[in-house]
């Protein structure tokens, strides 16, 4: 082992966080404050998702991080690897392997169930943040479900654009009360909010914990005649021909060349290793980098 | 008839000075009440202990809730309070950039309370919001513009069109014509006086400009030091007054 304390922090702090996780579950979408600890990396890489799964983490448990849907990004492999360190637990890049998942800014897009929880890094927990700045007021407007304002930053888009322009942090609303930023998620996932697993929100920064319990109703804000809808690129995975999962787009060199891949790792990487093939791919090797 | 608000002996203390005390008086519906005073007279205290921005030290203010009947703001719950300053109350600000949102349109902004009110039809509420602005003269092509590229009269305006759209019953006013120009003053009580007339309006204007409550109000408080030293019908108190600081006010004024 290490002599790290199991998982980075102390007893007391991972105790503090999970009363926080607990109100989170039992209040869904309602911002917990917490005592957010000072972590071995800068704010903005994570530091409430890495608490939050310190908490969360036993050693039986084996661990999954992505970051905007990949394993093998800086963010995740640190992390990762940090885990590794200080908690010894098992990691995964097997979605369905795993039973805590960090991520950053992507859901899984293999469903997810009840034995697994999901840890999402959150920048900006409060959704109203760029239209009210006084957190008193913000605060006193989810108090009183005064979430009028929401729907004036959805007007300014339709009205600009002419259609909901806002596609990532997408604003929601849980089991009929709190409106709730899912973290910067595409909307792409949003209907995904709906799952069998644990949701735990960590915002280090912003010393903030919510929460959705499995089974929650979540439901995506939206006008009656410009209704919600969870878009993506027009295209399927180049390399395993996924035609329903969220896309990245890759340029390829100086002359407009470009190619579409899952965002989801793992999702790409086990669809060809069952044998898909996209339009720009090869057959799976087990050897390939 | 049954006043629309009823207010009684309000005071506000900040420390040991007088903001303002033993206030009372009913305001009936459809009618426009002036105060006057110089600065520092304690008439925009009254105004934001009567619209709930502050809470009075002492005294009552009833007003003729169309549920419940006369219900003291003072003593509800914020909740029920702030239900009725987005629906049944409007508050027009001096300064146009505190009662705006200068970073969201003008159909944003007059759309906010209606969407703050449960309105969920992006087509409903743009119309509505086109239709306020033409009733304030902003023309519709301006509807996408930010609030911060309008003139001073125009946002003014358009601060109306976003307090009116919602159909309150009690509009305050803090200074609605300050720090604009006498031409575009002119036209902007004149914009008042029509909306005033048209929906069946009362009014509280709060003001130290005597040609603006000659003009609009059908009452007429005059405070000094906190206190109200004389009421009355606007003509009879601006044609005789009869307190020495009314007189005072009245002679101050620059004849052209």
């Amino acid at each position: 082992m290490s002599d790290y304390n199991f998982a980075y922090l102390d007893e007391q702090t991972k105790r503090m966080i999970r009363r926080a996780i607990l109100k989170g579950l039992a209040i869904p979408g309602y911002q917990v404050p917490f005592a957010s600890r000072e972590m071995p990396m800068p704010y903005g890489w994570g530091t409430g998702g890495v608490q939050v799964s310190a908490a969360t983490l036993t050693p039986d448990d084996t661990m999954k991080v992505i970051d905007q849907g990949a394993d093998d990004t800086t963010n995740a492999v640190s992390i990762r690897k940090f885990f590794e360190k200080t908690a010894g637990v098992a990691t995964t890049e097997e979605t369905a392997e795993a039973s805590v998942i960090q991520t950053r800014h992507r859901i899984p897009e293999e469903p997810l169930r009840e034995d697994q929880i999901l840890v999402y890094q959150v920048p900006i927990p409060e959704p109203l943040r760029f239209l009210e700045p006084s957190e008193v007021e913000t605060r006193k407007m989810h108090s009183l479900e005064e979430y009028g304002l929401m729907h004036v930053k959805l007007y300014e888009d339709i009205s600009r654009h002419g259609a909901i322009a806002t596609s990532y942090a997408y604003p929601v609303k849980v089991e009929g009360r709190y409106v709730m930023d899912p973290s910067p998620i595409p909307k792409f996932d949003n209907p995904k909010m709906e799952m069998a697993a644990i949701q735990l929100f960590g915002a280090g920064r912003e010393q903030r914990i919510y929460a959705v319990p499995p089974y929650t109703q979540v439901v995506s804000l939206d006008f009656d005649d410009y209704p919600f809808e969870a878009t993506k690129a027009d295209a399927a995975c180049d390399l395993c021909g996924a035609e329903d999962s969220y896309l990245d787009e890759v340029i390829m060199d100086d002359a407009g060349g470009r190619m579409f891949v899952c965002s989801d790792t793992d999702y790409c990487c086990s669809r060809r290793k069952a044998g898909f093939v996209g339009a720009k791919g090869t057959a799976f090797e087990e050897d390939a980098a | 008839m049954t006043p629309l608000l009823k207010v009684q002996n309000i005071a506000k203390f900040y420390g040991g000075r007088i903001g303002c005390t033993d206030v009372s008086f009913d305001l009936y519906p459809g009618e426009v009440m002036g105060i006057v005073g110089e600065s520092g007279s304690g008439k925009s205290t009254l105004l934001n202990c009567l619209a709930g921005h502050l809470a009075p030290d002492r005294g009552e203010v009833l007003f003729e809730t169309r549920s419940e009947g006369m219900k003291d703001t003072v003593t509800m719950s914020e909740p029920e309070r702030r239900m009725l300053s987005r629906t049944d109350w409007a508050f027009v600000h001096q300064h146009a950039r505190d009662g705006l949102r200068m970073n969201v349109s003008a159909g944003g902004n007059v759309g906010e309370r209606l969407m703050a009110v449960g309105a969920r039809h992006y087509g409903d509420i743009r119309d509505q919001a086109i239709d306020w602005l033409g009733r304030v003269e902003i023309n519709e092509s301006r509807v996408d513009d930010r609030p911060t590229q309008f003139s001073g009269g125009m946002q003014q305006r358009l601060q109306i069109a976003r307090n009116l759209v919602t159909g309150p019953r009690l509009v305050f006013m803090d200074e609605p014509t300050g720090g604009l120009d006498v031409s575009v003053q002119a036209r902007l009580l004149d914009l008042l006086r029509g909306l005033v007339r048209e929906m069946g309006l009362s009014a509280i204007i709060v003001t130290h400009d005597l040609a603006v409550v000659r003009l609009l109000a059908d009452r007429l408080m005059v405070m000094k030091d906190g206190h109200v030293v004389e009421t009355g019908l606007t003509d009879q108190v601006l044609d005789d007054p009869q307190h020495a600081y009314t007189q005072l006010l009245v002679s101050s004024v620059l004849q052209v």
